[in-house]
């Protein structure tokens, strides 16, 4: 195994391959190798190392034979930017290979991965069962525009294995969940969780956004398909939106009538049948992106690739400038609780050692507790005493970032409506970046210190 | 990844330096249950092949002909001298086309990607034949020659080299 590798993997043995004499055994490439080079080789006709950003809607068919060969999805190829793009492939591909996935399709966001992937599995009638602990766009996703096309979600404790179980109907077609809760902070418990799915025949679909494929492999653990929004972390820069999906291989879909019924716009074709484990993906991309037209432009795919490329060595300054800040708020007066796993008191602890070993990532809330003062005012005054901290919704950043959800998203609700949406007045959510850990806690504390003034 | 077979299997039935050689040096292919039907896999594999340049000889109990070439009932029927024998039917029936493929004088037997028999690879082995399991052929030449990565899939490859997307 790679030394680069970080062990978040549960069946990696270090003992070598035996090797036949003549044929040497095959290298598997670290980590970071794959960073910058899966999914690119320089063209032949110009040797362009860095990856070109191929900026067409369409591409020139060799022949008519070819052209009716590539609708009929019996040659590889590129047709149309709606359905695959060089520069964009380029991006799916590496972020398959360092999720050590079978493939992957890259998508206009992070929530049109959710909505791709899920359309895929789910008709009419149909049931998810989900983690309660989401981000506010996928549960408004599951309960609002979902429930429009008659499919329902049901949410439960995300570590509570019989309540899982419990909500498993014969409709339930998904299990669903985030590698990271946003914004509790919560780490679920993967590998029984895709046991449980295996179980009942469910394939068990992750977002992995708040964890990356540097620090948590979902699908090593045993889930079938996970969603990124590639506009935080992968990208890193704050530029580009995207969003990718990826299918491990392992999960057998057809099984599932939606993904292995004949489809009618391909002649009959069963994609799991002729396609194998890349079945899904293929249905995916040459279905639902092309029906939804979700899917990445290639500059998106250009920017979200740079990010990439320097993945590992960002993921270990936000994870090591998270710990610091989070360690240094934990001893503040002003501050009650600090919800991240990376702290020895925090009940998910010890999930966080077994699935994110390099640390769980750089997200996570904060309670203000000012004596004798409001603390949906004290929220309001810390973020406007903040100098470095930007206020924006958004998370995974290069640059440190700062909500307060009472004052600005949740502001309609009341403290009781906010307490049951498991949110508080007095709630701050960070996203901590690259900046010196000095800095950023030079700024926290002249924050803190002005809400006592 | 995505194999039953052993990483000890792996590497001896699906290294890519024989998969590689394979593609490279094979012009002729027997498709065992290649399919009359235009949308089953192995129609899929067969066109995609045949657009590559490889001659697809069909073995096929009851048709005359399938993708424009005549089929033939069994290998030793077939009167042409044939580089792989590739196999789209069960395991139990894998060791017997093991043994026409060394008697027909084939350089390589490729069981499709599903299909793992251990007996027949240890026949074909021991007439000296190179023995691919549980891989598919268009994919293999996709993973080598680029085309699916143009699909988002991850193909492995990983070099430096200028325009090396090749089998």
């Amino acid at each position: 195994m790679p030394s680069s590798t970080p062990p978040a993997s549960p069946a990696e043995n270090g003992t070598p391959s035996s090797s036949l004499p003549d044929a040497p055994a095959a290298h598997e490439f670290g980590f970071e190798t794959r960073m910058l080079h899966a999914g690119h080789v320089p063209d032949e006709e110009t040797g362009s190392r860095a990856v070109p950003i191929h900026q067409t809607t369409s591409y020139v068919f060799d022949d008519t034979n070819y052209a009716a060969q590539l609708f009929e999805l019996k040659e590889y190829g590129n047709i149309y930017t709606r359905l695959n793009n060089p520069t964009t492939a380029v991006f799916e591909e590496r972020v398959a290979s360092l999720a050590n996935a079978v493939g992957a399709v890259a998508t206009a966001s992070g929530m049109s991965a959710e909505l791709v992937a899920l359309m895929t599995l789910l008709e009419p009638g149909d049931e998810i069962v989900a983690s309660s602990h989401l981000y506010g766009g996928t549960r408004t996703l599951f309960t609002s525009t979902f429930q429009k096309l008659s499919v329902e979600a049901s949410f439960v404790a995300p570590n509570d294995l019989d309540a899982w179980d419990a909500a498993i109907t014969d409709d339930t077609k998904v299990l669903y969940g985030e590698t990271i809760g946003n914004p509790q902070g919560s780490v679920l418990d993967l590998e029984p969780l895709a046991e449980l799915a295996d179980a009942h025949g469910l394939p068990l679909m992750v977002d992995n956004t708040f964890a990356t494929p540097y620090l948590c492999r979902p699908l090593d653990w045993g889930v079938s398909l996970v969603v990124h929004s590639a506009t935080k972390f992968i990208g890193g820069h704050g530029t580009s939106i995207g969003g990718a999906i990826l299918d491990g291989g392992s999960f057998d879909f057809s099984t599932i009538d939606t993904v292995a019924a004949p489809s009618d716009s391909y002649h009959g074709l069963k994609f799991p049948d002729t396609f194998g484990h890349q079945g899904y993906l293929m249905k995916t991309r040459a279905e639902t992106l092309r029906d939804t037209g979700a899917s990445m432009s290639p500059f998106n795919a250009f920017q979200l690739i740079q990010g990439l490329e320097t993945l590992s060595v960002r993921m270990e300054r936000h994870v090591d400038n998270a710990q610091a800040v989070a360690e240094h708020l934990d001893e503040h007066p002003m501050v009650s609780r600090v919800a991240y796993p990376g702290l020895p008191g925090n009940p998910y602890h010890d999930l966080a050692q077994k699935y994110l070993p390099t640390g769980p990532g750089a997200i996570f809330t904060f309670e203000l507790d000012p004596d004798g003062m409001d603390p949906r005012a004290a929220g309001e005054t810390f973020i406007e005493e903040l100098q470095l901290f930007s206020h924006l919704a958004n998370v995974g950043d290069a640059r440190s970032l700062v909500l307060h959800p009472a004052s600005t998203t949740h502001q309609q609700l009341s403290e009781d409506e906010m307490r049951s949406s498991g949110l508080s007045p007095g709630m701050v959510r960070l996203s901590i970046g690259l900046e010196d850990t000095d800095d950023l806690l030079w700024d926290l504390n002249r924050a803190l210190h002005a809400i006592s003034q | 990844m995505n194999s039953s077979l052993s990483a000890e299997e792996q590497e001896r039935y699906q290294h890519p330096d024989t998969i590689r050689r394979v593609l490279r040096t094979a012009d002729t292919i027997a498709m065992v249950g290649l399919s009359s039907s235009p949308q089953k896999a192995s129609q899929f594999v067969a066109t995609y092949l045949q657009s590559k340049d490889y001659r697809i000889i069909p073995v096929h109990p009851k048709a005359d002909s399938i993708l424009g070439e005549t089929a033939y009932p069994d290998l030793e029927s077939v009167p042409d001298s044939v580089d792989v024998v590739d196999v789209f039917r069960p395991p139990r029936e894998c060791p017997t086309y093991a043994e026409q493929a060394a008697a027909i004088g084939a350089d390589a037997l490729w069981l499709q990607l599903g299909i793992v028999s251990p007996e027949a690879a240890t026949i074909a082995e021991e007439n000296g034949l190179d023995v691919i399991m549980d891989r598919c052929m268009k994919m293999e030449h996709g993973r080598f020659r680029g085309g699916m990565h143009w699909m988002g899939m991850n193909t492995g490859v990983i070099t430096a080299k200028r325009g090396r997307r090749q089998v």
